[in-house]
């Protein structure tokens, strides 16, 4: 089906807004009525027709206006795009792996010809055509991961695979969950996960790096991960902190259900073939409350969620402040009743 | 005593190590201040060690005989500078020059480990092979989150941004490319509220 | 959660005898498509109907990575060996249909190296082929220093010399020629990467000199492939599974868990990449740990096993699988 993008911004006035069918499609997170760390690995081998999974890239409504998004957030801050030196080949391989997917899964909003190493990408929903010669970075305008990450959703970071672990050593930063990639380039799989509470001790990360060592080329993996935030903004970096942090204490509990939004990221992984390298393409979804309880059963789980995660969890996530006024909202929406397993709606 | 034990921490936080001697034709050994004890600590393990060593030495400013301890030992090559940025450009050009099976020994300050260290692994050495050991000062070098500057010598937690004036609270997260501890904004959700300063570890 | 490995399918389409030991085997993929890209280094695992006997056996991948029309792998016959390689040798004919996995690389350039030092020993050149070709095409920088038995016997030794006279330096045994790795370790830039592939004695000198010219444990690359090796049968006890049958003389405990259909994980069935490691619950006798992916205190504690490549001698091994 053809998608009709949305004209909409994600600072200043927010006109952020999702249509009836992407609140159906929202990949909401939450499979039973409590959370805690797991590694929630699945294969990212498609999904339900319409799902943001049926896609290796999903393509929706806020394709146009994300990636005028990112384009501001580049023009201020360029150190959100970043690649150490030996990168390169694997900026190649993601350029490949993107622009080869989006054509053959969006054949009506993309089309790639290739001749040889003589490559013709048409991007229609942006508005690129752009001719080059593959493995040549003087033929496109920027390096091949900023070329194609400037037209793909989403967050990226490229790690490279040596001595048993991932390391970042390249990235596109814009959308991300109050994480620095120009602080973190360089670091291993453990040290970028360092600050994240809990899931240490409990060998998450252990685990979840065994798995991701042995991923292979043509089986790639996917998860989800949440936060919360306050307006549908999808830069919510550390470098801008002290400008959006503030947001958080314009919540009452008259405008919680239009401006406390549930933000949830499709993270997937793919092996890069010419790098060896690996790809963790990091995917925002946002909802606002408002929207999200107008499935019944998303309604009461995500009450029951939120008032019962750990202290330490809703720190590290940023709205223990606003839990009450939060958990105060949603608890209208909360009869009690029993809530099926799994996380479509009934 | 000059060494600090510091508390247990995020695995992106440095642990640092006792030097201890390896095997290799070449050694380098890069200390500031206090960090010379580490020095002589080492030299006592293996003295032939410093027949092969060409140490960088920067004293701290009221130093008591560190630096002429060390001219006492006659290493291949010694050193004495009066800052370790100051001497970058001496090092970058010694490890143009060096080869691999170079040892590579840091003492001191984290501040001039990390810079060294950040050197090292520029020049292909890996991280993992650089030996340091902490002396001294529990100063931190930290960078500032939002405009990126660095501020050296952070003895307090919140502090104030040497380039743009933001307080800025001190994470342990810290950057090795970088050399530094992440600092970000402590009142950015109350502006104006920033909690009083603490010295570190007090 | 265990990591599985896509297949191709693909047809035999050359077939070329280098020297008395080693053939070289094309594939091209049999749908007509194109076959997926590749890291040089990287391996796939063939699959081999051997009567009634499955054989999955790793190569590496010595064709250009870039080069989607064909993979190319040679293959030292082992006369001693449990017949993965008489197999290919004797029994594979051209427009053969066989099966193989996509590419898994256990042996991947650093790509931070200034500077790319290779090692190969005999039919240990292969991988670095594939490498060359790679670095060849990114203006790499790279020096190959190759000990083989003669020149009859120098898989490769022409086509390396005539394409890279200044990077590619040949040994020949039975000349007396021998590489002076202790004078080749000792002047090599800040940055440089060893790469070794070869006989197990040449991966140790070359890893043992390295450590004692003071060379980080990061810098310097192996691989070594085991092959499985033949033995004594043995009983063998799945407890989840609930199944207990014998492991034949020829076959390798994981082949065995395969064919009594049990699905067990792995990546290069030659005792390098830790994705079959499996628990012991029991066992009566003892494991003959022939892999080196486990820790010595590992292997001596006898709660682990690797079954590509280990073996037991004994009454019973009850494994968790």
């Amino acid at each position: 089906m053809t998608i009709q993008f949305n004209d909409e911004t994600f600072r200043d006035d927010y006109t952020f807004t999702n249509s009836e069918r992407a609140i159906k499609r929202f990949p909401f997170p939450f499979h039973e009525d409590s959370y805690m760390y797991s590694v929630n690995m699945e294969q990212h081998q498609g999904g339900p027709e319409g799902s943001i999974y049926e896609k290796r890239f999903d393509v929706d409504e806020h394709y146009i206006s994300e990636m005028k998004d990112r384009a501001l957030v580049l023009d201020e801050d360029p150190l959100r795009c970043q690649s150490l030196p030996h990168m390169t080949l694997a900026g190649w391989d993601l350029l490949e792996l993107i622009m080869v997917s989006k054509s053959e899964d969006y054949p009506d909003l993309f089309e790639l010809h290739r001749d040889g190493n003589n490559w013709h990408w048409i991007n229609k929903p942006l508005g690129i055509e752009q001719k080059f010669v593959f493995m040549d970075e003087s033929t496109l305008p920027y390096g091949p991961m900023e070329y194609i990450t400037r037209q793909t959703q989403g967050d990226f970071a490229l790690l490279d695979q040596r001595d048993e672990n991932l390391w970042m050593d390249a990235g596109t930063v814009t959308t991300q969950a109050d994480w620095s990639l120009d602080f973190d380039i360089g670091m291993n799989f453990f040290e970028w996960h360092a600050p994240v509470p809990l899931a240490a001790e409990m060998g998450v990360f252990k685990r979840a790096l065994k798995f991701l060592l042995n991923i292979q080329q043509g089986m790639p993996a996917r998860r989800l991960n949440w936060t919360m935030t306050v307006n549908p903004l999808l830069d919510t970096s550390p470098e801008n902190y002290h400008k959006w942090g503030v947001q958080k204490t314009t919540l009452t509990p008259e405008n919680v259900g239009q401006k406390q939004y549930l933000r949830v990221e499709l993270q997937t992984f793919f092996r890069l073939p010419r790098s060896n390298g690996m790809v963790f393409p990091i995917r925002c979804y946002l909802i606002s409350l408002e929207d999200l309880v107008t499935i019944p059963k998303w309604g009461r789980r995500l009450h029951r969620v939120i008032r019962d995660v750990p202290e330490e969890l809703a720190t590290y996530k940023g709205f223990i402040d606003n839990r009450p006024l939060i958990v105060d909202y949603l608890s209208k929406f909360d009869d009690g009743a029993p809530t099926s397993d799994g996380v479509w709606p009934d | 005593m000059s060494t600090f034990k510091f508390p247990p921490s995020i695995t992106s936080r440095p642990v640092y190590g006792t030097l201890e001697p390896r095997s290799g034709k070449h050694h380098l050994m890069i200390a500031d201040a206090e960090g010379a004890e580490a020095l002589f600590d080492l030299v006592e393990k293996d003295p032939d060690l410093i027949a092969h060593a060409h140490i960088m030495y920067f004293p701290a400013a009221d130093d008591t005989g560190y630096a002429e301890k060390l001219k006492a030992f006659s290493p291949s090559k010694l050193y004495v500078g009066p800052s370790y940025s100051a001497a970058v450009p001496r090092l970058r050009r010694i490890l143009q020059d060096a080869h691999m099976g170079l040892q590579v020994y840091l003492a001191g300050t984290e501040g001039l480990m990390g810079q060294a260290m950040s050197e090292a692994t520029n020049a292909g050495i890996p991280h993992t092979a650089i030996q340091t050991e902490h002396r001294g000062s529990v100063a931190r070098r930290m960078q500032c989150v939002h405009c990126k500057g660095i501020t050296e010598n952070v003895v307090t937690d919140p502090f104030t941004c040497s380039h743009c004036g933001l307080n800025l609270f001190v994470r342990d997260h810290y950057s090795r490319r970088i050399a530094a501890f992440q600092g970000v904004c402590v009142d950015a959700e109350d502006p104006g509220n920033v909690p009083p300063k603490r010295e570190l570890y007090s | 959660m265990s990591a599985g490995t896509n297949k191709i399918g693909v047809v035999v389409t050359d077939i070329v005898p280098l020297n008395e030991l080693v053939t070289r085997f094309k594939f091209e993929r049999a749908d007509g498509g194109l076959l997926p890209t590749f890291s040089g280094g990287a391996h796939t695992v063939i699959e081999m109907k051997d009567g009634e006997t499955t054989r999955l056996n790793p190569y590496s991948l010595m064709s250009d990575p870039a080069d989607r029309h064909a993979y190319t792998i040679s293959v030292r016959r082992d006369d001693a060996g449990r017949g993965g390689s008489l197999f290919l040798h004797k029994n594979v004919r051209i427009g053969d249909e066989m099966v193989i996995s996509y590419p898994v690389n256990l042996f991947a350039l650093d790509l931070r190296a200034h500077k790319h030092l290779m090692i190969a020993g005999g039919i240990g050149i292969t991988p670095f082929l594939a490498q060359i070709k790679q670095l060849s095409a990114t203006n790499g920088r790279f020096e190959l220093h190759y000990a083989c038995r003669n020149q009859a016997l120098g898989s490769y030794v022409d086509d390396l010399t005539t394409a890279h006279p200044n990077n590619v330096h040949v040994y020949f045994d039975d000349d007396g020629q021998a590489l002076d790795l202790e004078n080749l370790l000792d002047g090599q830039p800040l940055g440089t990467h060893i790469y070794i592939c070869g006989p197990k004695g040449m991966i140790n000198w070359v890893r043992d000199t390295a450590e004692r010219l003071g060379w980080p444990r990061e810098a310097v690359h192996y691989e070594e492939f085991l092959a499985p090796q033949s033995g004594k049968p043995f009983t063998v006890k799945l407890a989840k599974s609930d199944l207990e049958f014998e492991v034949g003389e020829h076959q390798s405990l994981l082949e065995a868990i395969e064919a009594a259909g049990v699905d067990a994980p792995y990546l290069c069935r030659g005792g390098a990449c830790g994705q079959c490691e499996t628990d012991v619950l029991e066992a009566d006798g003892e494991i003959l740990h022939r892999d080196h992916w486990l820790e010595d205190d590992e292997k001596e504690s006898g709660k682990k096993i690797m079954p590509c490549v280990s073996r037991f001698e004994g009454r019973i091994i009850v494994l968790d699988r």
